[in-house]
C-alpha cells in the first residue's frame, strides 16, 4: 500500500471521529444550559470555556469572540472555518483525505462523506441548527455513524482497513479522555473526589452523555452519578467501546495486524509504546489515577497518544513528506491546476 | 452560417419538439426540410412521450447524483475549491453505423500517420529532409522536444491515447479540428454520463440497438501493458496524477479504479539508479508503466521545469534507460501545435500514402507570406488561434469581434506569425439540447473521440460530444458555458 495512500485513510478515519465527538460534546453542553437558572457571562464562561479548552482552541477562540456564549462556541466549534478542529473543518479535512485515495474506498463510503460535506455547506445546515441545534447534531451524529456502518460493512479488511481502525482508536482514546478532562476544576488537585454537588453531578453526567456513556454507566453503577466511577468507566473500562482502555487495545491490536507481530512483542516504536499504554490502562485503578490526580494524569495520556501517533507516522510513511509551507501549497496547487492544459475540457 | 431557408416545424414531430427550429444550421436530428432522420425514429418515439415534469424531475436527479458521487471539476483560480458539476444535456446525440465507420477508419488512419511522424522526426527527419515539411516548422514548434531525439520509445508508440476533435459543418461534413496528444481527457464522462443514461431511460436503451461504451478501461490497460519495459513478464502499472485540485482528478481516480491499478502522486515516486519506485508501507516497490496525466514540463524538474514540484526527479533519465514506459510518450505536444495540424494531410499521404478520409478545416498559416496577407485582409472573417493554446483561450472569433479585439490580433500576427493560423468560421452542426425558459431548441456541438493505440487500434464507440449551452455560441468549453451529451453509435443505420 503507497504510504501516502495509508497516511491519508488514517486522516480520513480520525477526522470522521472528530466530527463526530465534537457534535455530541456541544450538544450536550448546549441542553445541559437548559437547567441552569441564571446565565450571567461568568457562569457561562465557567460552562463554556472548559468546552473549547478540551479541544486545545482557546487562544484561537479568545481571539476571534468576545463573549463566550453558547451561540459563539457552537459556532466556533460547528462552523467556522479558521478553526482547524471545527466540525466543518474536520469533514472537509476527511473529504479531501478521501478525495486523495477515491480509488482505494468504496463508492458508497465516498457518496456518504460526500453527502455530509455538501449538507454541511448548505443553507439548510445552518437553517436547521438556527430553528433545531439538537436536531442538527442528531445528523452529523448519524451521518458519522452511518460512515464508521459503511465503513465496516464495505471496506475490505486489508491494510488499509487497519490504518483506519488506527485513526479511529487513536481519536477516540484522545477524545474521551479530552472530554473527562472538561471537568478537571471541580477536583481536587490530588486524591479522591469527595461527593459532588448537584450541580456537579449535571456535569458529570454531560460528560458521560458526551461519550455517549449514560446507559452503560447507569447499568453498571445505578443512577448515583459519583466523579471517580465516572472516571473509571471512561478510563479503565474493558468492555465500553468508547473508553479509553477499549480504544487503546484496539489500536494495539490493528498496529500488530499492520506488521504481523505478536502482541507481547514489537517491532517499532509504536507498537511499543501502544503495548506499553495497554498494559498500564489494564494495570490501574482508579486510586491510583486520583492518587496522581486526573488532570495530570490525563495530560500525560494524552502526551503518550500523541507519541503513538507520532511513531507510527515514522515507521510506515519512512521516508516522510515535507510538510510544505503555504507558499510552496499555493504554487503546487497552482501547478497541478495547469498541469494538463488539454484537461481539455475547460 | 445560416444557408438554407428557415425549417417549417414537421407537424408529426412529439409535443415537446413542435416549436423546434432548426434555424438554418445543419441539424442532427432534423433534415432540412423537418423529417426526422431515419436514426433519431426510435428513440424519439420514446423520448416524445416523456411529460415536461417527468423530464424536469429525471433532470434534477442526475444532476443531484452527479454531485453526490462527487462527478465535478474544480473551478480555476477559485481557492475556497468551489465544485461544479459538468452540465449534462439529457438528450444524446445520434451516430449511425455508416458515419462510425468513416469516422473510426479516418481517425485510425490519423493516428497511424501521427505516431510514424512522430517517430520519424525524433529519429532520421524524412520527412524533413524530402522537404514534405519545412525544417523550421518542426524545430520551433513549442512542445518539441530535442532532448528526445534517437532516444528509442517502447514499441514505437508515441501517441498511446488520443482525443481528437471533430465538428460537422453547413454540410454536415465531419472535419477534424484538432488532435489532442498530450493527456486529452474527458472519458470518464463518456463512462459516467452513459451510466445515468441507462438509469434515467432504461426503456429507450431496450432494443435501442446502442453500442456499448464500457471496455474502455480494460483496452486501456491492455495498452499500457503492452508497452511495458522489455522482459518485464507482469509489470505494476500506475496513473500519475497532479493532484486533487486538477481538473481531471475525478477521471484520474475513477480510470484507476476501473483499471484496478495505484494512482500516483510525484511524490509517491523515486528514482534509484534509473529504476521508478512507489513509496509503500512496506518499502519501496518498482514500477514499469506510467499512465501520466502530467505535461512533459511538469514531469521532472531536473530535466524540464526546475520549479515543478509535482514531478519526479530522475524520471526521464529512468525513461531514457528504458526501465520505466510512458504512455503517453514525451514530446507527442509538437503533433498538437496548430502549425503541425495544417501539415497532417500531408503527413497522412507522405507515411502511409494514402488520401486522408477525414478532412481538416481550411487553414491558413501567418508565417507564410501570401496567407499572412489574406488573414490579415480578411481578420473579420477568419477565427484566429494561437498555435499552442487549447480550451477556447487564444482565439480570435473574427465575425464576432469587437475591432479594438481584432487590431490586437493584427499585432499579434505581425509580432509573430509563426504562432498563429486562421481558418474560417464553421457553423458547427445543431443538436436538440434541453435550455432552460426555451425547451428543446438547437445548440451547437462537437465530438471528442477516444483513441487507443497499442498491440492494435481501438476507439470506443462515440465519445463525448460537447455543446455549446449558451444561445448561439459556437465555444463549448466547460470553462465557457459548454456542457456535454450522451453519443450514441448504433449498430445499424437507423
Amino acid at each position: 500500500m503507497l504510504s501516502r495512500v495509508a497516511n491519508s485513510l488514517y486522516w480520513m478515519s480520525r477526522y470522521i471521529e472528530r466530527a463526530e465527538s465534537i457534535a455530541r460534546l456541544v450538544d450536550v453542553n448546549l441542553q445541559m444550559l437548559l437547567d441552569f437558572r441564571n446565565l450571567d457571562d461568568a457562569t457561562l464562561n465557567a460552562h463554556w470555556m472548559p468546552v473549547v479548552q478540551s479541544s486545545g482552541d482557546e487562544e484561537l477562540f479568545r481571539k476571534l469572540y468576545p463573549r463566550t456564549t453558547g451561540q459563539n462556541v457552537t459556532e466556533f466549534m460547528v462552523f467556522n472555518p479558521a478553526n482547524n478542529n471545527s466540525i466543518v473543518s474536520s469533514i472537509g479535512q476527511a473529504r479531501e483525505n478521501a478525495r486523495m485515495v477515491r480509488d482505494q474506498i468504496t463508492t458508497e463510503l465516498w457518496e456518504e462523506i460526500n453527502r455530509l460535506y455538501l449538507f454541511l455547506h448548505s443553507p439548510r445546515a445552518t437553517k436547521l441548527w438556527r430553528e433545531s441545534p439538537s436536531d442538527f447534531f442528531q445528523t452529523i451524529r448519524n451521518g458519522s455513524l452511518l460512515l464508521q456502518g459503511l465503513t465496516d460493512a464495505t471496506i475490505v479488511r486489508n491494510e488499509g482497513w487497519f490504518f483506519i481502525q488506527c485513526g479511529r482508536y487513536l481519536e477516540r482514546a484522545d477524545k474521551t479522555s479530552r472530554i473527562l478532562d472538561v471537568r478537571h476544576a471541580s477536583l481536587p488537585a490530588h486524591g479522591a473526589p469527595a461527593d459532588p454537588s448537584q450541580a456537579d453531578a449535571l456535569g458529570w453526567s454531560a460528560v458521560l452523555r458526551s461519550c455517549s456513556a449514560w446507559d452503560a454507566y447507569k447499568a453498571l453503577n445505578g443512577a448515583e452519578i459519583q466523579p471517580a466511577l465516572v472516571a473509571e468507566f471512561l478510563l479503565l473500562s474493558d468492555d465500553f467501546p468508547r473508553s479509553v482502555r477499549f480504544a487503546v487495545r484496539h489500536l494495539n491490536t490493528a498496529l500488530r495486524r499492520i506488521s504481523g507481530v505478536h502482541e507481547g512483542r514489537f517491532s517499532n516504536e509504536g507498537e511499543k509504546l501502544a503495548g506499553r499504554l495497554l498494559a498500564e490502562l489494564q494495570f490501574s485503578t482508579a486510586e491510583d489515577i486520583f492518587e496522581i490526580g486526573l488532570h495530570n494524569y490525563i495530560d500525560v495520556l494524552q502526551g503518550k497518544l500523541n507519541a503513538i501517533g507520532e511513531a507510527l507516522f515514522q515507521a510506515y510513511i519512512f521516508q516522510p513528506f515535507q510538510t510544505p509551507d503555504d507558499n510552496e501549497l499555493r504554487q503546487q496547487e497552482e501547478q497541478q491546476q495547469q498541469a494538463g492544459p488539454q484537461a481539455g475540457l475547460r | 452560417m445560416p444557408t438554407s431557408t428557415p425549417a417549417r416545424p414537421a407537424a408529426d414531430l412529439p409535443a415537446p419538439f413542435r416549436q423546434y427550429d432548426t434555424g438554418g444550421f445543419y441539424d442532427e436530428m432534423l433534415e432540412t426540410n423537418g423529417q426526422v432522420r431515419p436514426h433519431y425514429q426510435h428513440f424519439l418515439k420514446h423520448f416524445g412521450a416523456v411529460t415536461p415534469e417527468e423530464f424536469a424531475a429525471k433532470r434534477s436527479a442526475v444532476d443531484l447524483s452527479f454531485l453526490r458521487q462527487g462527478v465535478t471539476f474544480n473551478v480555476y483560480g477559485d481557492s475556497k475549491g468551489a465544485e461544479r458539476i459538468f452540465p449534462f444535456d439529457l438528450v444524446p446525440r445520434i451516430i449511425p453505423a455508416h458515419e462510425w465507420e468513416h469516422l473510426e477508419a479516418g481517425l485510425v488512419q490519423r493516428i497511424t500517420a501521427l505516431n510514424l511522424f512522430l517517430h520519424d522526426i525524433y529519429h532520421e527527419q524524412n520527412i524533413i529532409k524530402d522537404g514534405t515539411i519545412p525544417a523550421h516548422y518542426v524545430m520551433s514548434a513549442k512542445h518539441f522536444r530535442r532532448e528526445f531525439m534517437n532516444v528509442n520509445v517502447p514499441r514505437d508508440i508515441y501517441i498511446h491515447v488520443c482525443g481528437t476533435d471533430i465538428i460537422r459543418d453547413d454540410k454536415g461534413q465531419y472535419l477534424v479540428l484538432e488532435d489532442n496528444a498530450r493527456c486529452p481527457s474527458g472519458v470518464s464522462y463518456v463512462l459516467e454520463n452513459r451510466r445515468a443514461l441507462k438509469r434515467t431511460f432504461p426503456a429507450i436503451f431496450e432494443a435501442g440497438g446502442v453500442r456499448p461504451v464500457e471496455n474502455y478501461s480494460q483496452e486501456l490497460l491492455k495498452v499500457l501493458q503492452h508497452t511495458a519495459p522489455a522482459g518485464v513478464a507482469e509489470p505494476t502499472v500506475v496513473l500519475l496524477t497532479p493532484g486533487v485540485y486538477n481538473s481531471a482528478y475525478f477521471e484520474h481516480t475513477y480510470l484507476a479504479r476501473q483499471m484496478g491499478i495505484e494512482i500516483v502522486e510525484g511524490r509517491d515516486l523515486l528514482v534509484r539508479d534509473q529504476h521508478v519506485f512507489m513509496r509503500t508501507t512496506k518499502g519501496l516497490q518498482p514500477v514499469h508503466v506510467i499512465y501520466r496525466r502530467i505535461d512533459d514540463d511538469f514531469l521532472d524538474p531536473t530535466v524540464f521545469r526546475k520549479d515543478s514540484a509535482l514531478g519526479v526527479p530522475g524520471l526521464v533519465n529512468a525513461y531514457r534507460a528504458g526501465n520505466v514506459s510512458l504512455a503517453n510518450s514525451i514530446g507527442t505536444g509538437v503533433a498538437d501545435d496548430k502549425v503541425m495540424y495544417y501539415f497532417v494531410p500531408r503527413i497522412i499521404k507522405y507515411y502511409l500514402d494514402q488520401e486522408p478520409l477525414l478532412p481538416n478545416v481550411q487553414t491558413y498559416l501567418a508565417s507564410e507570406d501570401a496567407d499572412k496577407k489574406y488573414m490579415l485582409e480578411n481578420l473579420d472573417k477568419l477565427v484566429v488561434k494561437a498555435a499552442n493554446e487549447a480550451g477556447g483561450y487564444g482565439m480570435l472569433m473574427g465575425p464576432h469581434a469587437t475591432k479594438a479585439e481584432r487590431e490586437d490580433f493584427r499585432k499579434r500576427i505581425e509580432a509573430d506569425p509563426r504562432n498563429y493560423i486562421g481558418q474560417p468560421m464553421i457553423s458547427l452542426s445543431r443538436h436538440p439540447t434541453y435550455c432552460e425558459g426555451e425547451g428543446f431548441a438547437g445548440r451547437h456541438i462537437d465530438l471528442r473521440p477516444f483513441i487507443l493505440y497499442g498491440e492494435k487500434t481501438t476507439i470506443i464507440p462515440g465519445g463525448l460530444t460537447r455543446v455549446a449551452l449558451r444561445k448561439g455560441s459556437l465555444v463549448v468549453n466547460s470553462s465557457q458555458g459548454g456542457g456535454s451529451k450522451e453519443s450514441w453509435v448504433l449498430y445499424g443505420n437507423k
